[in-house]
């Protein structure tokens, strides 16, 4: 921080900030594209072996080069928003990255570095799916109920650590990262005991869940889960931008020793938004526990039920610039993603671990924001930095 | 400053150019349609794969299976799909994405599929659907599964039986040890079998060699877990360890690609601790290691895929569930190439022995 300015520059800059991010993000997206394709090219042997007759008959190599990329691309594209069901299934793989993205999102504007997204969302898809397939409720308030559980689940798993933050000051990243291995090893056991273990079988996996705790489909994988997502965001976006706990968020999140010689609880918003963050990863855990599947019934939970939506969590988060809206498009665009990888790989044959790769491109240039304004010469002249955790905006 | 950025703005500039000379030749080349057409276009059937966590590269249990659909690809002229699993969640959508497709016979492989083949294949009961290492009975083992579904399942119990004997016989330390990824039926048919060897060895000559790593009394034993069990190697390695620092000196893994992690360990004791591997032959899928694979317990899920897959071409093919023995051939014990040496004559003569009797039914290798 150098002298104030005047408050017409400071819009100026403001803006440009923000076109700043969002051509960055675009570049980040454009360029780890490129390098897909790049690696897809050589890894194909058929496709990189033209390449000996570059010079000599250019339209072989490239063209078979474009066929492989295009061919891979296009079905990226048409798995993720090519049709309606395919919408529909980049909704129902976005739901759970929106709401661990807000977790992971939220936690960072208070300056908090919630690693802890998985931990929360395996409780959450514990408890939502205990209460699904084992508590006999009519339907409406079952579902309700198993919901309130994985949220409850998931805030006091969160709650936890900011109460010892607080406290005691252990640092967040610490005890999230064990709390998620407290959390997997918890599932582990439990899935062995006769609560959560189906009748009938040796191998760790549950009942199940009944049909009134499952999330109406409304159009193929499309469900009410998605829009529980988008109004989390909402909520999240209120709280803060227009509540009192909001501001104290971003206070603390900007500078805690300031945000407590102005009066406000470093330790009480620590906690409180640490158990928000939880109950918002133990909502991804709901919907990994009570969203139907292609099938029309949920995954029965098991040990690899939630994936590792705690861990893109943190990637959704970043790419959105811990912003609800921006988490939204994120969770959008990795469901999208992860819907077209499933197309790229069973309609253009390639690999599952290109598509991981890809996602790993795009986050990579997404955080490394002067590597890209580096690489695209327009955005070079400009100065400043971006902010990766949106913590002091 | 201004020299450091000079490179990547070039190789920027590079990638670009490159980017824009690519794009013409589209124009006049075919157009870009979703079909990669091959030579080996023979037949218009197509068969598919849906993978479990792990990967058709796992040089074990998924690989086996895949290389049934590379044989039918290459004798059949088949047409093939393949998409791989990672998670849980994935199972129901994969298995759907390659009804989509289109196919004409889906093999699911493991046993974590059960679900989502059964759902797909009550759906959708114009498509033929096998699944390895599931059959679908009910108590009695009664065989009810859909009409279109055939299981794939492999007496391992029996090969595992043979390991458990050729084990004991070969340790040093008298104790040998097991672990699996997570306890799935076909999985612990590997270890049970294994100990119920041992045991046999035990009556036989009168010694004393324990098995770690799997209880036949309390039917449990140990387990990496977690997310990704057999794709752990870590996990598989620690597991390992742990066997070995209580003294085990011959390990049978049955956890996929994360038995890897106890070949890495039985490497690294030079020549103290021997690993054997399971699914396919250690020292063919596994080469660098073959100095300390005793043997491997197989199972030829390569075959049974294949046949699978030609039955339901040629219209032959029926939900009778698949059983894969040692009398077909369907489970078997590999040779002990390296190994071949240290093996006795006569322990030699009686792993035949032992192979005859539980042909014969003589000898029960589970419970």
């Amino acid at each position: 921080m150098a002298e104030p300015e005047p408050r017409t520059n400071r819009l100026r800059a403001w803006a440009s900030a923000r076109w700043r991010d969002w051509t960055i993000t675009l570049a980040a997206f454009v360029l780890a594209l490129i390098v897909g394709a790049i690696l897809m090219i050589v890894a194909d042997p058929e496709v990189a072996g033209n390449f000996a007759y570059l010079f000599t008959a250019p339209g072989l190599a490239l063209g078979a080069a474009w066929t492989k990329v295009s061919t891979a691309y296009s079905a990226l594209l048409m798995g993720a928003v090519g049709s309606p069901s395919a919408l529909a299934a980049t909704t129902a793989a976005a739901a759970p990255l929106i709401c661990a993205g807000l977790a992971v999102g939220l936690a960072f504007r208070a300056g908090l570095f919630n690693i802890g997204a998985q931990g929360q969302a395996v409780v959450g898809s514990m408890a939502a799916a205990w209460v699904g397939f084992s508590l006999p409720l009519p339907p409406v308030i079952h579902l309700i109920v198993a919901v309130l559980a994985g949220l409850i689940a998931g805030a006091l798993w969160g709650g936890v650590v900011g109460w010892l933050k607080a406290r005691t000051g252990a640092h967040e990243v610490i005890v999230t990262i064990m709390m998620n291995y407290i959390a997997s090893g918890l599932l582990a056991w439990a899935l062995t005991t006769s609560a959560f273990q189906r009748p009938g079988r040796s191998d760790p996996i549950s009942p199940e869940v009944a049909g009134s705790a499952t999330f109406p489909q409304i159009f193929e994988q499309l469900h009410v889960g998605f829009f529980v997502a988008l109004a989390a965001a909402l909520v999240v976006a209120w709280v803060l931008d227009r509540s009192v706990l909001g501001f104290s968020i971003r206070a603390v999140g900007a500078n805690p020793h300031a945000a407590g010689t102005a009066g406000m609880n470093v330790g009480a918003t620590t906690i409180i938004t640490m158990a928000l963050a939880g109950a918002l990863a133990g909502l991804a855990g709901v919907m990994a526990a009570l969203g139907p599947s292609v099938n029309g019934v949920p995954t029965p939970l098991s040990e690899g039920l939630v994936g590792t939506v705690g861990f893109d969590a943190i990637t959704v988060a970043l790419l959105g610039r811990s912003k609800p809206v921006g988490i939204v498009f994120a969770g959008l665009l990795f469901g999208g993603l992860s819907a077209g990888g499933l197309a790229m790989q069973s309609v253009a044959q390639t690999p599952l671990t290109l598509t991981l790769v890809l996602q790993a491109l795009v986050v990579l240039f997404v955080a490394a924001p002067q590597l890209v304004a580096t690489l695209v010469p327009f955005l070079k002249a400009r100065k400043g930095s971006v902010s990766l955790t949106g913590a002091d905006a | 400053m201004k020299k450091s950025l000079t490179a990547p703005v070039v190789l920027g500039a590079l990638a670009l150019a490159l980017g824009g000379c690519a794009t013409p030749p589209a124009a006049t080349s075919a157009a870009p349609t979703a079909t990669a057409a091959t030579s080996v276009a023979q037949s218009d059937f197509k068969a598919c794969m849906v993978s479990d966590a792990g990967g058709f590269d796992d040089k074990s249990f998924n690989e086996t299976a895949y290389a049934g659909l590379t044989k039918a690809v290459a004798e059949l002229g088949v047409q093939k799909a393949e998409v791989q699993s990672q998670v849980a969640a994935d199972y129901a959508k994969n298995v759907q994405a390659m009804v989509t497709a289109k196919c004409d016979i889906i093999v699911t492989v493991g046993f974590a599929l059960g679900d989502a083949t059964a759902a797909a294949a009550k759906k959708n009961p114009d498509i033929k659907f096998a699944i390895v290492d599931f059959a679908y009975t009910d108590e009695d083992g009664k065989n009810i599964a859909e009409k279109n579904v055939k299981g794939l399942v492999f007496n391992t119990a029996e090969p595992s039986f043979m390991a458990g004997y050729l084990a004991a016989s070969l340790s040093q330390t008298g104790k040998v040890g097991t672990f699996g990824g997570a306890p799935y039926p076909s999985v612990t048919a590997f270890m049970d079998g294994y100990a119920r060897g041992v045991t046999h060895f035990n009556e036989q000559k009168g010694k004393k060699v324990a098995v770690l790593g799997w209880d036949v009394a309390k039917k449990d034993g140990t387990f990496i877990g977690g997310q990704d069990p057999f794709g752990d190697l870590s996990g598989g390695k620690k597991s390992a360890s742990n066997l070995v620092a209580q003294g085990a000196d011959i390990l049978l893994p049955v956890a996929g690609p994360a038995g890897e992690g106890a070949l890495q360990v039985a490497k690294a004791s030079n020549g103290k601790v021997g690993s054997m591997w399971v699914d396919t032959d250690g020292c063919i899928s596994q080469e660098q290691y073959c100095a300390v694979i005793p043997t491997s317990v197989g199972k030829a899920m390569d075959v049974a895929v294949f046949e699978a897959i030609k039955a339901a071409k040629d219209g032959s093919f029926s939900n009778e569930p698949f059983v894969g023995t040692l009398e077909n051939g369907g489970a078997y014990l590999a040779p002990f190439h390296e190994w071949d040496p240290k093996v006795s004559a006569e322990t030699r003569a009686e792993l035949d022995k032992i192979k005859a009797d539980i042909i014969a039914g003589t000898i029960k290798t589970s419970a």
